[in-house]
């Protein structure tokens, strides 16, 4: 009886133990993070020269200010066209190159190459070249983003395309499903959870890859504004499309994950994630 | 009708150790006949050479040399008139076990509501008619390979090749799905052609237990339990049965005749 009893307060105590890891939920813990973080860059950040660095409630104001102007707004807006075009046709061209390569041997062994090299391609180096062939304009913006943001996307769904279980290819043969329809059907379910996570990587780079080439080519948009205010010395300026870039990455990044829990259900449910 | 036959089939692979390639002779001049609505054992040690011929006999590897036929007509590749049951159910996992079953359909051309009728008619024979809407995950093993027969049997192909399906069940599941198996038999008449390397297996699925050692065919004998064969508790429990798996088990423990590779 002691035992069954035993038994009992235990497995009442693990739940209250399981409840109270789950009553702290995930954005409250990565708010408190960043308050934390703000909170000492605000404290320590106030003593240091304003031109070698900054501070939170500064780089507010700058925001405020700059937000009021309507020119941040402006900036943007300039800087996500590109952002949009090359990125959007990075996903378009990365995935069905990489599912293609990964899946023939051929043009893995003749094309595979070209897509390692081209990943640690120094982009930066080449962007004059670029400005050469496009001239100074949107077309150029978009290809730089265009080109440091496939590679990611392709290398993902390469490898992806690769891993996916023999085993699951033999079951489409064994119902004699054509080439296209194994393809469409079992490789390429198989293959989205790499390709999500070579979208998300893609994302930081994409953002890289448009700030360098608003320094690099026709000065504009979010990049601008972190330039000019560098070359004023107003370092808080300079911060807010900083800031702003890295808060539109995060955001970038969360609607991604919504989409694949969209597109990949079975994923989260597999992990054991989709409960949270 | 459905039988299936090989013929003298054979089987080499190339290997590639470090830097030599040394030959394998996986299969040498395999000859039996799985007759209409029999069950053959394909039974013997791993590397005996007998899921390789389960996987010839699908379309699923080349032989070398020989041939399969099906009711008499020599098959080259995979076909509708081959069903097969994977060792580890192989469900497509972003399919739920309708979709699943669907799939084998569809590569079928079948559509609309035959597909939904046909899909739920052989859930309903597995068994799995309330679990219809669950994705591989969260099935049980035995569940999931359920679902591996019922997409196998929905195409109503003419021949069942079933490779291990139940080695990897636990005992208590394996005895309830071999049960279910020879209940399905029963109402559907499937041959079905079964590797295993589990000698009770062996001998209370099957009508005959064809032994392989090293590629070849070294022993077939009949089993002598009647049909329909109902408690597999009460089958074990005959002299028939305790002599056949005797005898099964003193062939697969006899000393090699053949050379080692």
């Amino acid at each position: 009886m002691a035992q069954i009893v035993d038994t009992n307060t235990r497995t009442q105590g693990q739940d209250i133990a399981s409840v109270a890891r789950r009553g702290v939920p995930q954005w409250v813990i990565t708010l408190s993070s960043v308050a934390i973080l703000t909170l000492l860059w605000e404290w320590f950040g106030r003593d240091i020269n304003p031109v070698f660095g900054s501070y939170p409630s500064a780089i507010a104001e700058a925001f405020w200010d700059l937000a009021q102007s309507g020119k941040l707004a402006a900036a943007t807006f300039e800087s996500l066209r590109p952002f949009a075009v090359g990125y959007g046709l990075a996903i378009l061209f990365g995935v069905p190159f990489g599912l293609f390569i990964g899946r023939y041997r051929v043009a893995e062994a003749a094309l595979g190459i070209y897509v390692t090299a081209g990943y640690a391609m120094p982009l930066v180096a080449l962007v004059p070249l670029l400005v050469l062939w496009l001239g100074l304009g949107f077309a150029v913006k978009a290809a730089v983003v265009f080109l440091m943001s496939v590679f990611p996307i392709c290398i993902n769904t390469w490898l992806g395309a690769t891993a996916v279980p023999k085993s699951l290819i033999e079951v489409g043969k064994s119902f004699v499903a054509p080439n296209t329809v194994i393809l469409r059907r079992i490789i390429l379910p198989a293959t989205l959870p790499y390709i999500m996570a070579g979208i998300r990587l893609a994302v930081g780079r994409a953002v890289v890859a448009m700030v360098i080439a608003e320094f690099f080519t026709t000065i504009s948009g979010l990049g601008a504004i972190i330039i000019n205010s560098a070359n004023n010395f107003d370092t808080a300026t300079m911060f807010v499309p900083i800031v702003v870039l890295m808060v539109m990455a995060i955001g970038l990044n969360g609607l991604i994950g919504v989409i694949e829990r969209r597109v990949a259900p079975w994923q989260a449910e597999i992990a054991g994630r989709d409960q949270e | 009708m459905g039988e299936v036959s090989l013929i003298d089939v054979s089987k080499r692979f190339v290997l590639r150790v470090g830097n030599e390639t040394q030959t394998v002779q996986a299969l040498s001049r395999v000859s039996f006949t799985v007759r209409d609505g029999e069950i053959i054992s394909l039974i013997g040690p791993s590397g005996c050479g007998k899921t390789t011929a389960l996987r010839i006999a699908m379309g699923l590897e080349i032989a070398t040399a020989g041939r399969v036929t099906v009711d008499g007509r020599e098959v080259k590749g995979c076909g509708h008139d081959r069903g097969m049951v994977f060792q580890h159910a192989e469900l497509l996992p972003w399919l739920t076990a309708m979709q699943n079953v669907m799939f084998g359909l569809e590569m079928k051309g079948m559509r609309g509501s035959e597909l939904r009728d046909t899909t739920e008619k052989y859930l309903d024979l597995v068994g799995l008619g309330a679990s219809k809407h669950r994705r591989p995950h969260q099935l049980s093993g035995g569940m999931q390979q359920r679902v591996g027969i019922a997409r196998a049997l929905a195409i109503d192909p003419k021949v069942l090749l079933m490779d291990e399906p139940f080695g990897a069940l636990d005992a208590q599941t394996r005895e309830t799905m071999q049960e279910e198996l020879l209940q399905i038999h029963v109402r559907t008449r499937k041959t079905i052609l079964f590797v295993t390397h589990d000698l009770d297996e062996a001998v209370l699925i099957a009508d005959r237990i064809v032994i392989m050692r090293e590629g070849r065919i070294q022993e077939m004998l009949q089993v002598p339990l009647p049909r329909p064969r109902g408690d597999l508790g009460v089958a074990r429990s005959t002299k028939e049965f305790a002599e056949t798996r005797y005898h099964v088990w003193k062939a697969l423990h006899a000393a090699p005749t053949g050379t080692i590779h």
